[in-house]
């Protein structure tokens, strides 16, 4: 893996960094569904990054591209700079970008440190897990992110409120080196004291120099955390704002009206700002 | 792990720190006992069902309380207990495999041809692996067929059923009954170890026993994790000691401990071990709670699925040696009756869920208990195999009534 790039001071927004991942041109159809057409999008470390769009406006494909679930049809992913080819979750892994995924996707029967190391269990000798040391991580990384409504690391996740799953999902997410952490509606299913806490987590994660992206449909969630926005619309990138230079009603337009530059079909469209 | 990441470094919030300060005996009482009113009832039910049924057969009938028939017992259920363990494999992963009882009645009449004097007759050991790989083998068919051609595993298993029942009719349909004279081979269940020789067994488990459990201690104490009372490992202890003593002492008043449940001693540790200490036993846990967070972590489901399956017929193999082993022959029936239908009971009379991603080994052992007890002690009482298939299917009929009453406990207390 290349060096890492110099981490900014906190809150930074990461404006002036180069991007950790840039996507140009990424296309992406189903069949005769075209999901994506070729999409620009790109988030630098520090920032946190929302993604917004109306349901079937391809949040939820492009995130799967990046994280190694569908492979692209077209255009390039850049990762430091390097064009990078990811064709399964464990490329994904490997260059440092993790999911938070909707549904989570923990198995309830496990524990937390088991889940948190799933397909990555540490051995010791005779193809022995070191449970000990994994225990140990884990609770140190929930430590510092400052989750402590966890009772016992070794109780398993169905037994977790919405919040500390979520809470547990994102722990997992930021232990492996990670530098860029996607999340998906991570409040989705939240009630009010529980989706604070995952706001504060995810404004730590920008904090402590992490390229985070959340998808959301909550624009109060994305004005609370984010940095700086990108609207998809009908697969395609329809704006970018920085936050602090922008209202709710000109990103809802955007989410609805948004201009369409480029028409699947016709090659290369006229480009016009939005 | 490198500590590059700031996400990484460790801040020693105390809160986090000591998650659960070492508590008492009393504590860790109360916890489990909340933990079984929430419906986790674990090895609870079968204990209680192993007592009623000693308490109502010795009523009955004051010859199912002796040694003799205690040996008999452990003999009984060892094919079951064998084969049982290969299906709690299959039922974590929340699929069923119907094909155990000929896939074992295949392994039997394989290893009667390769032991013919007049035939193959080669060494017992090499017949014995050649059974086992071509479980190993027919299993992997069945995974591969279950996992890249996409078919449901119950039909994949109920086609093997058929199938293989059709290959032990092929192999040794033609010659009828074979009568099985290699040593090893029927010294499976029907030699015994020494008094002697057992006790020394008994007493050196005991100390490796509890020497992992201190050793655990030490090194999570190490890492300043908790450890629990030290009462509880005490008791943990003595109640492994009191237990695999009380075996030893009661089969030595008889014939002693058949070397067949030394085969399944060792196997129980290692299947124990593959499940809750290796990445691939954690990965089926995690496939069969939930495959496709499996898939996101990068699991390759398929490859876990395909494994589970070639053990599963493995060990089916290894019950029909040993069922073969204590007929002492094998005949063109070989497999069938209640072979199948016992084996999975016995896993799930043990507390395996039919739903996946909760067992273990230990269920099919204590299963296997039950049902030979059943079995046995209602043969005692004289009572025709009527009976005997009533009282069984009441019995699993029963044991499935607790896990799914206990997952509805689970679900309102959101343990589900």
């Amino acid at each position: 893996m290349n060096a890492a790039p110099s981490l900014p001071g906190h809150g930074s927004g990461g404006g002036g960094l180069p991007p950790v991942l840039e996507l140009k041109g990424v296309s992406k159809s189903f069949g005769a569904v075209q999901a994506l057409y070729q999409v620009d999008f790109r988030v630098a470390p520090g920032q946190v990054m929302a993604l917004v769009g109306d349901n079937g406006a391809g949040k939820s494909t492009l995130i799967k591209c990046v994280a190694g679930i569908h492979p692209i049809s077209d255009g390039e992913i850049f990762f430091d700079g390097q064009p990078v080819s990811i064709s399964g979750p464990k490329d994904a892994g490997r260059l440092g970008i993790e999911v938070v995924y909707q549904d989570l996707a923990l198995a309830d029967n496990l524990d937390v440190v088991q889940n948190m190391f799933l397909g990555r269990e540490e051995l010791s000798s005779l193809r022995r897990m070191n449970e000990t040391s994994m225990e140990k991580q884990a609770t140190d990384t929930l430590a510092s992110l400052s989750v402590t409504t966890i009772r016992s690391v070794r109780q398993t996740v169905a037994g977790l409120s919405g919040g500390q799953r979520q809470s547990v999902a994102v722990a997992k997410a930021v232990m492996w080196n990670s530098k860029v952490v996607i999340l998906d509606e991570p409040t989705a299913a939240l009630g009010v004291a529980q989706t604070r806490q995952v706001l504060d987590l995810v404004r730590r994660l920008g904090e402590q120099g992490l390229a985070v992206v959340i998808v959301s449909h909550n624009l109060h969630d994305v004005f609370e955390v984010a940095d700086s926005v990108t609207v998809l619309r009908l697969g395609q990138n329809v704006a970018e704002y920085r936050v602090a230079d922008v209202t709710q009603t000109q990103i809802v337009e955007a989410i609805t009206a948004g201009q369409l530059t480029k028409v699947p079909g016709q090659a290369d469209a006229e480009v016009v700002t939005a | 792990m490198s500590a590059a990441a700031p996400a990484n470094t460790p801040a020693p919030t105390p809160a986090a720190a000591t998650t659960a300060a070492s508590d008492g005996l009393g504590d860790h009482a109360r916890r489990w006992w909340a933990d079984v009113r929430a419906g986790d009832l674990g090895s609870l039910p079968i204990f209680i069902g192993l007592i009623i049924i000693a308490i109502v057969f010795q009523s009955q009938n004051d010859r199912f309380l002796t040694a003799g028939n205690f040996v008999n017992l452990i003999v009984q259920s060892a094919a079951f207990i064998a084969i049982g363990m290969g299906i709690v494999f299959v039922l974590l992963l929340g699929e069923i495999d119907l094909s155990v009882g000929y896939v074992s009645g295949v392994a039997g009449s394989l290893t009667a041809l390769l032991l013919l004097p007049d035939g193959a007759d080669v060494p017992a050991i090499v017949a014995i692996a050649a059974a086992l790989v071509a479980g190993a083998a027919i299993g992997t068919l069945h995974g591969v067929l279950i996992t890249k051609v996409g078919i449901p595993s119950f039909v994949v298993t109920l086609a093997g059923l058929i199938a293989w029942n059709g290959v032990v009719l092929l192999l040794i349909a033609d010659r009828g009954t074979i009568v099985l004279q290699d040593d090893l081979v029927v010294g499976f269940s029907n030699d015994f170890l020494s008094d002697a020789t057992a006790w020394i067994v008994a007493l050196v488990a005991v100390a490796v026993y509890a020497g992992l459990l201190l050793n655990e201690r030490r090194v999570r104490s190490a890492a300043s994790l908790p450890t629990g009372p030290t009462s509880l490992t005490a008791l943990r202890i003595v109640a492994f000691a009191v237990l695999l003593l009380a075996v030893v002492g009661i089969a030595n008043q008889d014939r002693g401990i058949p070397f067949v449940l030394v085969v399944l001693a060792v196997l129980f540790l290692g299947w124990t071990f593959v499940l809750n200490r290796t990445r691939f036993g954690r990965h089926v846990y995690a496939v069969g709670g939930s495959a496709e967070a499996a898939r996101r972590a990068g699991i390759d489901v398929d490859r876990v699925k395909i494994a589970v399956f070639a053990i599963c017929s493995m060990m089916a193999a290894l019950g029909g040696i040993i069922l073969a082993s204590r007929l002492r022959s094998v005949d063109p029936g070989a497999g069938g009756g209640q072979i199948l239908l016992y084996s999975i009971a016995a896993a799930v009379i043990g507390g395996t869920s039919l739903f996946g991603g909760r067992g273990n080994v230990k269920s099919a052992v204590l299963g296997a208990l039950v049902i030979a007890s059943i079995d046995n002690g209602l043969g005692l009482l004289g009572l025709s195999s009527g009976t005997k298939f009533v009282v069984t299917g009441l019995v699993l009929l029963a044991a499935v009534t607790v896990d799914s009453v206990s997952r509805k406990g689970r679900a309102q207390s959101g343990r589900a």
